[in-house]
């Protein structure tokens, strides 16, 4: 299909994209080769996604060209880009909750019609699981919308991998590890370096740098609607790739200086053991100190952190709760924002009661909270009073954070907040956690990343609803975590 | 949750712990008819036999087709408040002019069905939200009747009456009628291709647009649906009571939206049971039977019907959070 001399599959000259008055791309030049996987980095609002949003066909150029398969393409749509073999996983997930995952394969591929549709469909995208993510345990005919969040990832990656009468020549992946735990994002990418071995291409968008170091042939950065730099991946490592998107704090590593620092001896805060488990090791976190929860996706992190959070305002089994807690939801979209409401009434609303005057709220006092809480953790916004979705994904998850550390709660549950956030927001957030936790609050923090748990004083290590592991500042490295999270029960 | 660990060695079937919770929502609906029909028998052997079915449920009919009308409503997110004064005007039409000058009843109950489409396609381009043109529909609907039948009156076609009045033998002609109506569309719905769709643009319709299909056509399509099935609900309440009235299908969109929901459906995201709907129509009209033959007055009639239904949804809200704790 590559006709002639291009080896190019696709093509992008001096594509420029506006949103009102925000330039997203700023005139970008991108190719893709056959039989490669391009690595694409840069901060949230870097123009990443509009890019692959126009390369799907989803979003419209205002300027530019789009050559694909050789042949400059006008009018390109959704339709043409899936003829001509372009697929898209997009950040926020594309599947119907509603229909069973045989029944969102078939959404994709018109041509699969007639007698029998449900059992091909099924048996397509079961295949295709089988094959990327060989311990999947997802059935065809289950309801999306009864699955967790990583297993519609998985279903959401796999289907974007199937082929039936279109060819297959790009798959583009937003964060396509952003809901997947190590273990399974590494089948996934595995599975990506076996494709393009086969001469299909890749791009990849992530925030995990590690990832795109170690799976990509060549890198592209962008920065403020440009492409800054590209380059064989052999010719970046994390610092320059850091500097590179304008990275302020390109290595910063903490001290690991406590290293077998004993508990605090501040007062405790939580004390809990998970439902499913009543002996053993127990759960504690005192005042001041942050508290990492580790393990693979799923396996009862996000449970604890809910009866915790039950716990603090009525009685529950085997929890102590000694303080009021603010919970950080990971599920922004769904668990997180008020959709229809401002930024600082998003932020308010954990206070309420201290934005009282009388019986009404003082928009005043919400205004003062909001505004300095911008300030202090510099929400990029010219007024708080906008909407909650004028804001890119890193910034809304800034505001959620401000209305957990702006309420008067002493604990706060983190329930893998930073997912498919920057890197430079997150150390922002990190930073922030530390000094919180050094002016006497509790943090309980669940995380799947490795790089987040360096920041925490303990960590406990989860597996099938129990805690298996408690590991001290100290004793924390990668292989611990894993080796706890894999064990078999027996040898616990 | 706890129960399946993503990623571990041994494979657990997913559906571990789902499947009961699954089975129970689905079968609920039927529960809950099953639950009226014994009240009846228990207060009434006699109403329990092919003549007092007949007559206890033959009313069940248009009010399936109505809320099957609003169930292809409801899968796209929308709600339809014209249906019950769509189903009066239709009867009103059916009684006279398709009775008189039969051409042109057909052709104005098609326009009928027209005018839903062209409202889908409203709704969708504008981006209005339906309540709002609905609303307005169900006044439009409301003073067509009107003009056309000032007072009560009118007659049916006589292959109207005799098609609604036909015996069956064996099983009374109102439950083999619901059954074909609801194996039907659910065959229509939820079991072809396109029907997955359909309702997935009521589920995701980002996802469904971003794969290139066209909303506006899932939407048309829908609220078509609705008008056919509208048009239908409207032939079948003339063809059963002999003459017409402006406001014969006065309580209808509440009845629909009752019966789409008590049969398993919600209000947003996709999710209906073409099956369960007609079961819920038929549940609320024999709710009526059931109260009649346990003496409570008309008057608490209604408020009756509507305990039966918070006593439903109140059940099927528990089964979720049940779900909720176990994973």
């Amino acid at each position: 299909m590559i006709s002639g001399t291009s080896v190019n599959i696709v093509r992008l000259d001096g594509v420029e994209k506006h949103f009102g008055a925000v330039r997203a791309l700023a005139g970008v030049d991108f190719a893709v080769d056959v039989g490669e996987c391009v690595g694409l980095v840069g901060h949230n609002g870097a123009g990443k996604s509009t890019l692959m949003h126009i390369l799907a066909g989803t979003l419209a150029t205002d300027k530019g060209r789009i050559i694909i398969g050789g042949e400059p393409r006008q009018s390109y749509s959704v339709l043409l880009a899936q003829k001509l073999g372009v697929r898209c996983v997009f950040q926020e997930l594309s599947l119907c909750p509603n229909l069973t995952v045989a029944e969102n394969a078939r959404v994709l591929h018109p041509c699969i019609a007639g007698w029998g549709w449900r059992r091909r469909a099924g048996k397509l995208i079961g295949d295709k699981l089988d094959e990327i993510f060989p311990d999947h345990g997802i059935a065809p005919d289950a309801v999306v919308g009864d699955l967790p969040i990583g297993k519609r990832q998985m279903i959401e990656v796999a289907r974007a991998f199937t082929i039936t009468k279109d060819p297959l020549h790009l798959v583009i992946l937003d964060e396509p590890t952003s809901s997947l735990d190590s273990h399974t994002a590494r089948q996934l990418l595995s599975h990506v370096r076996r494709m393009v071995g086969m001469g299909a291409s890749c791009v990849l968008i992530s925030h995990l740098l590690g990832e795109i170091l170690a799976y990509s042939d060549r890198i592209v950065v962008m920065r403020d609607g440009v492409v800054v730099a590209a380059d064989r991946a052999s010719g970046f490592d994390r610092d320059k790739l850091m500097a590179a998107m304008g990275g302020a704090a390109a290595s910063k590593m903490r001290s690991v200086a406590e290293a077998t620092a004993p508990r605090r001896t501040t007062p405790v805060r939580v004390r809990a053991r998970p439902a499913t488990q009543r002996e053993g090791i127990e759960f504690v976190a005192h005042e001041g100190e942050i508290v990492g929860l580790a393990g693979l996706s799923g396996h009862g992190q996000t449970a604890l952190l809910l009866s915790i959070f039950n716990g603090a305002t009525r009685r529950v089994s085997g929890i102590e709760v000694t303080d009021p807690v603010a919970l950080i939801a990971g599920d922004r979209q769904s668990d997180g924002i008020f959709p229809l409401w401002s930024i600082a009434e998003n932020i308010g609303i954990r206070s309420i009661r201290a934005l009282r005057s009388g019986l009404l709220i003082s928009s005043e006092l919400e205004d003062r909270l909001a505004e300095s809480w911008q300030k202090r953790i510099n929400i990029r916004t010219p007024d708080m009073r906008n909407n909650i979705l004028s804001l890119s994904g890193g910034n809304q998850q800034k505001a959620l954070f401000a209305r957990a550390l702006g309420s008067e709660a002493k604990i706060v549950l983190m329930d893998d907040p930073m997912r498919g956030v920057d890197i430079n927001t997150k150390l922002e957030v990190y930073d922030l956690i530390r000094a919180e936790g050094n002016a006497g609050r509790t943090f309980l923090w669940y995380t799947t990343e490795m790089e987040e748990l360096e920041n925490c004083d303990h960590v406990y290590v989860f597996r099938n609803g129990r805690i298996v592991a408690d590991l001290r500042r100290g004793e924390l490295t990668e292989e611990r975590v894993i080796h706890s999270s894999f064990q078999e029960a027996g040898l616990s | 949750m706890t129960s399946v660990p993503g990623a571990s060695a041994v494979r657990i079937p997913w559906a571990t712990g789902q499947t009961p919770r699954r089975f129970l929502r689905a079968a609920l609906p039927a529960i809950s008819l099953a639950l009226v029909v014994l009240g009846i028998a228990w207060l009434n052997q006699r109403a329990i036999s092919y003549f007092g079915l007949n007559l206890m449920l033959n009313l069940g009919i248009p009010v399936a087709l109505a809320t099957i009308a609003q169930m292809f409503v409801i899968t796209v997110n929308d709600l339809d408040l014209s249906i019950g004064t769509f189903v009066s005007f239709v009867g009103c039409v059916a009684a006279t002019w398709l009775r008189d000058a039969p051409l042109l009843g057909v052709v104005v109950l098609l326009a009928g069905v027209g005018v839903y489409a062209l409202i889908g396609a409203v709704i969708y381009l504008r981006n209005v939200p339906s309540i709002v043109v609905t609303l307005g529909m169900l006044f439009v609907w409301q003073g067509l009747a009107i003009l056309l039948l000032p007072k009560p009156g009118g007659k049916p076609p006589d292959w109207l009456h005799g098609l609604m009045n036909f015996r069956t033998p064996y099983v009374p002609f109102p439950i083999i009628a619901g059954i074909v109506i609801a194996v039907l569309v659910h065959i229509g719905l939820m079991r072809t291709s396109y029907g997955a769709i359909l309702r997935g643009s009521g589920g995701n319709p980002n996802a469904i647009a971003r794969a290139g299909w066209s909303l506006l056509k899932t939407k048309i399509i829908m609220y078509a649906f609705a008008g056919i099935f509208g048009v239908l609900s409207g032939l079948a309440l003339i063809g059963l009571t002999t003459s017409a009235d402006a406001n014969i299908g006065k309580g209808y969109t509440l009845l629909s939206i009752a019966g789409v929901i008590l049969g398993g459906g919600e209000f947003v995201g996709g999710r209906v049971s073409p099956i369960g709907a007609v079961i819920g129509a038929l549940t609320l009209t024999l709710a009526g039977s059931l109260l009649n033959f346990m003496r409570v007055s008309p008057d608490w009639q209604v408020g009756a019907q509507g305990a039966i239904l918070i006593i439903v949804l109140a059940a099927r809200a528990l089964i979720n959070r049940t779900d909720g704790r176990a994973s």
